[in-house]
């Protein structure tokens, strides 16, 4: 056993580290090309940029008064927290991440990568890491222009705000919780996708399980990836009705907790999807 | 290293459904046909030595290496399988420099192998289109092309001449034999029995899951006909026929239709059998309706492999 530990370094270093980074590069590069270039990804488009186009709307036809410029602000915090992390990052997720490996089966093209000389793992991160920089790049770049947009139209207020005040602060914040609520959503839909035939039910089952989490014992509460991104948010929403459950923050937790709570989760589901696929077979007649 | 692709007792369960059982093989270089009908097997078997399904019994060694999750055999195995699709979108060129990019090389050794296999399998300029719009045939090339493309010891065939026409069928052939003559390992499966002969430096028969011969077309040609065959005669008298032939040697198995109206005997030695049925008819002891075997298309296949005149056809 402590031979084994002490062997571990070297055993890392014989490793080919160089072959695995340009296979991972180019296994990257196709994933990227696949999820963003083409027809099927319209409609993840379409949920990252509906806010977009509304918040334009906003912006063109709407007065923009400095005092009404925190109304706004709240706006903008209750679409990040209320649209994109409970549906448009969700349902945008579902689709990239449970298209990488149960797509594949489905369209019967998985085996040219397992008969490639890419171990299986390997395989598995960079389809997830080529999943994840599609979403962010998607809806990070809506959240950019979701910001820009909501503050352009208060001129030098809307600029003194960004860049003298809180703003810049707050897009800040909102891009981590984009970052890792399409790693949190990415890892859990790329798992369901490897478990179930159709990973819709059990995606139905998360949406739900993500709503009432607040609700749930603290314990609980830690395997949701909502609950990590509500401690983020940098602007707390007020929310009334059934929506409040959405934004109750039942324990303070700190923002580095949450964000290495979160990171644990990911990486735990990551390390089983990798057994998985190790064992997965292929039997494209049963799909 | 050990040059053997070989099978230790391996069984293959989907479930509870059989796919292949109890599997012990050795097949050294050259060119190996896997033959059998349709479900019995074969593609399990290449699926199995190409790691595509794991077994659920027994070991599989492909020149020395495990074909679980094993980089290093990719290296060197091509396996064009019987699946008509493709990654989405993507032209006959970028599907093979692709994969030749995953196998680590520089991109100009990828696009000199990528020109040479599409001009091995004759694919020119078509290979700038998109595989969406490539006829069966040309599929069947491209798959080819990749599978051959990385120069690999091991090429595994599914079926690699279905939807070629005459010609490309030819100059598949003559690739294959020129591959085999290269020292490679091809494993191929077919249906097309005619074929089998001409490319085949062994065959493996296989049915219902079952090894049933292996080795040379002789070799095999002999196991066979060692083996008893089924056939049904539909006669007035079934009950005098089967006690008729259940006298001699060569029957070791007779039984009654269920309609009455026939009888099933297996036979060890079908020509024996055939000349005492015919004295059976001529004496007039029993009328004869009709023969057939009852072993259903494995049959078909090992009086093709047996000939009709006791040698290869």
């Amino acid at each position: 056993m402590m031979d084994a530990i002490g062997n571990f370094p070297r055993h890392l270093a014989l490793q080919p580290w160089g072959l695995w980074w340009i296979q991972a590069r180019r296994l990257v590069r196709i994933e990227v090309r696949r999820n963003l270039f083409s027809l099927r990804a319209s409609w993840i488009y379409f949920l990252a940029f509906i806010p977009t186009f509304i918040i334009f709307i906003h912006f063109i036809f709407e007065a923009h008064h400095p005092s009404w410029m925190s109304d706004d602000t709240d706006v903008l915090a209750s679409v990040i927290q209320l649209y994109y992390i409970r549906l448009g990052v969700f349902f945008g997720c579902l689709g990239i991440f449970s298209r990488l490996i149960r797509g594949e089966m489905i369209e019967r093209s998985l085996h040219f990568y397992l008969l490639s000389p890419v171990k299986r793992e390997l395989l598995l991160l960079c389809k997830f890491v080529a999943g994840s920089f599609s979403a962010v790049l998607l809806f990070g770049s809506a959240i950019i222009a979701d910001f820009t947009l909501m503050y352009a139209g208060f001129g030098v207020a809307g600029r003194d705000y960004v860049f003298a005040g809180p703003g810049l602060g707050q897009l800040e914040g909102y891009l981590a919780i984009i970052v890792l609520a399409c790693l949190g959503y990415g890892a859990i839909f790329l798992l369901l996708s490897m478990t179930f035939r159709n990973p819709m039910p059990a995606a139905m089952i998360v949406l739900g399980w993500e709503a009432i989490n607040p609700v749930l014992p603290s314990l609980l509460q830690k395997l949701s990836v909502a609950s990590y991104l509500r401690h983020l948010m940098p602007v707390s929403v007020s929310a009334h009705g059934l929506l409040a459950l959405l934004t109750v923050e039942t324990e303070p937790v700190s923002a580095w907790a949450a964000t290495l709570g979160l990171l644990v989760l990911i990486g735990v589901v990551l390390l089983y999807s990798c057994y998985r696929i190790r064992k997965l077979e292929i039997r494209y007649s049963t799909e | 290293m050990n040059d053997q692709i070989i099978f230790e007792d391996v069984s293959k369960f989907y479930g509870e459904v059989l796919g292949v059982n109890r599997i012990s093989l050795s097949i050294p270089p050259g060119i190996t046909t896997l033959v059998g009908p349709n479900g019995s097997g074969k593609t399990t078997l290449m699926n199995l030595m190409t790691g595509l399904v794991q077994p659920s019994n027994g070991r599989i060694s492909v020149m020395g290496l495990s074909p679980a999750n094993s980089p290093e055999l990719f290296r060197m195995l091509g396996y064009c399988a019987q699946f008509d699709s493709f990654p989405r979108g993507i032209n006959g060129w970028d599907f093979i420099f692709d994969s030749l990019m995953l196998h680590g090389m520089s991109e100009a050794e990828a696009f000199e192998l990528t020109q040479e296999a599409l001009e091995r399998v004759q694919l020119g300029e078509a290979a700038q289109r998109k595989i969406a719009g490539y006829s069966k045939g040309m599929r069947q090339k491209v798959r080819l092309a990749q599978a051959i493309a990385h120069h690999p010891r091991v090429l595994v065939l599914d079926e690699p001449l279905n939807g070629l026409d005459p010609m490309a069928r030819a100059e598949s052939i003559a690739l294959f034999q020129e591959l085999g003559r290269q020292g490679m390992h091809l494993l191929i499966s077919s249906h097309i029995l005619d074929e089998v002969d001409r490319i085949s430096d062994r065959v493996v028969l296989i049915t219902g899951g079952y090894l049933v011969a292996e080795g040379s077309i002789k070799q095999v040609r002999q196991e066979v006909r060692e083996k008893p065959m089924q056939v049904l005669i539909r006669c007035d008298q079934p009950a005098l026929l089967a006690a008729k032939m259940f006298s001699v040697n060569h029957c070791v198995e007779a039984r009654l239709h269920t309609d009455g109206r026939g009888v099933f005997i297996r036979t060890g030695d079908i020509d024996q059998f055939y000349s005492m049925l015919n004295g059976v008819a001529a004496e007039g002891l029993v009328k004869v309706e009709s023969v057939a075997p009852a072993d259903d298309d494995a049959s078909a296949i090992y009086q093709y492999l047996i000939g009709s005149d006791g040698g290869a056809s």
